[in-house]
């Protein structure tokens, strides 16, 4: 099952600005909390998350417990051809995960 | 003995401050860190260290109340031209009142064209969370809001 769902307009010309949306599902546990039987729920959060698109890497983020469960990001980069945006991440638990998709280029001659 | 009217108030004023003195004791036992809101400086010094700092070109959009501390839209916004020349290398959100006072770093390049961020955070209460950012040039912009919380994200659900 796909942990991370990501997102960005339909058609990007070359050279744009676009949004992108990151979400990905995690209870990020604070540590702070008990379960509903008393017991304290270890801390449990995302550590370490990267988008690369291509070869580059566009955007990096290390969350603690002060984020929300199920994190959201939105952030910006500039599209200049169609590649893969390969999302990793990394938690407490040494649990990794990733998630590929492709970004569509319209390059801007044919527009 | 017959225990006149003054005694009486008397042993009863002593039992009733020995009273509040132990509950504020057992209170004190259970704060945690993020009971006291932290001082500007002390959130900020340990990352600056003593860089340029000003209190300019970052906006931070945050709702003035918010009803739950477990999720707090926040968008972080700052000036910047985002040129390899000069451009925003890391951007943190930091809680005042949060148990863990950096929420969150995000690197950043001009490779983002625009330097902007949206997420969502927990807060611990009522307090005011700063947006600081570190320019290519090694100097410091910061931005800040004062968030009302009717339900802080540090307490159980159960």
């Amino acid at each position: 099952m796909n942990l991370a769902r990501i997102s960005w307009p339909e058609r990007i010309a070359a050279g744009e600005v676009v949004k992108v949306r990151l979400l990905v599902q995690h209870p990020m546990d604070t540590g702070y909390l008990q379960d509903l039987l008393g017991k304290m729920v270890p801390r449990n959060v995302i550590r370490l998350i990267t988008c690369k698109l291509g070869t580059r890497e566009v955007f990096r983020v290390e969350p603690s417990s002060g984020i929300a469960a199920n994190p959201l990001f939105e952030f910006f980069v500039r599209a200049t051809e169609t590649a893969d945006m390969h999302v990793e991440w990394v938690d407490d638990r040494g649990i990794r995960g990733d998630f590929k998709q492709t970004m569509t280029v319209i390059s801007s001659s044919t527009t | 003995m017959k225990t006149s009217r003054r005694d009486w108030l008397k042993r009863s004023a002593t039992i009733s401050l020995s009273w509040t003195a132990l509950q504020s004791g057992s209170a004190l036992a259970q704060t945690m860190e993020s009971g006291y809101l932290k001082a500007f400086d002390d959130m900020v010094r340990p990352i600056t260290q003593g860089a340029t700092l000003l209190q300019q070109d970052v906006t931070l959009d945050a709702p003035m109340l918010a009803d739950n501390g477990s999720l707090v839209p926040l968008a972080v916004r700052v000036n910047n031209p985002m040129t390899p020349q000069n451009h925003v290398t890391h951007l943190y959100l930091l809680s005042q009142r949060n148990p863990v006072t950096q929420m969150a770093l995000f690197q950043m390049g001009p490779w983002n064209g625009r330097a902007e961020i949206q997420t969502r955070v927990r807060l611990a209460g009522t307090q005011a969370v700063v947006a600081l950012a570190r320019l290519s040039n090694g100097e410091f912009r910061y931005g800040q809001a004062d968030i009302i919380i009717t339900e802080s994200a540090c307490v159980d659900a159960s």
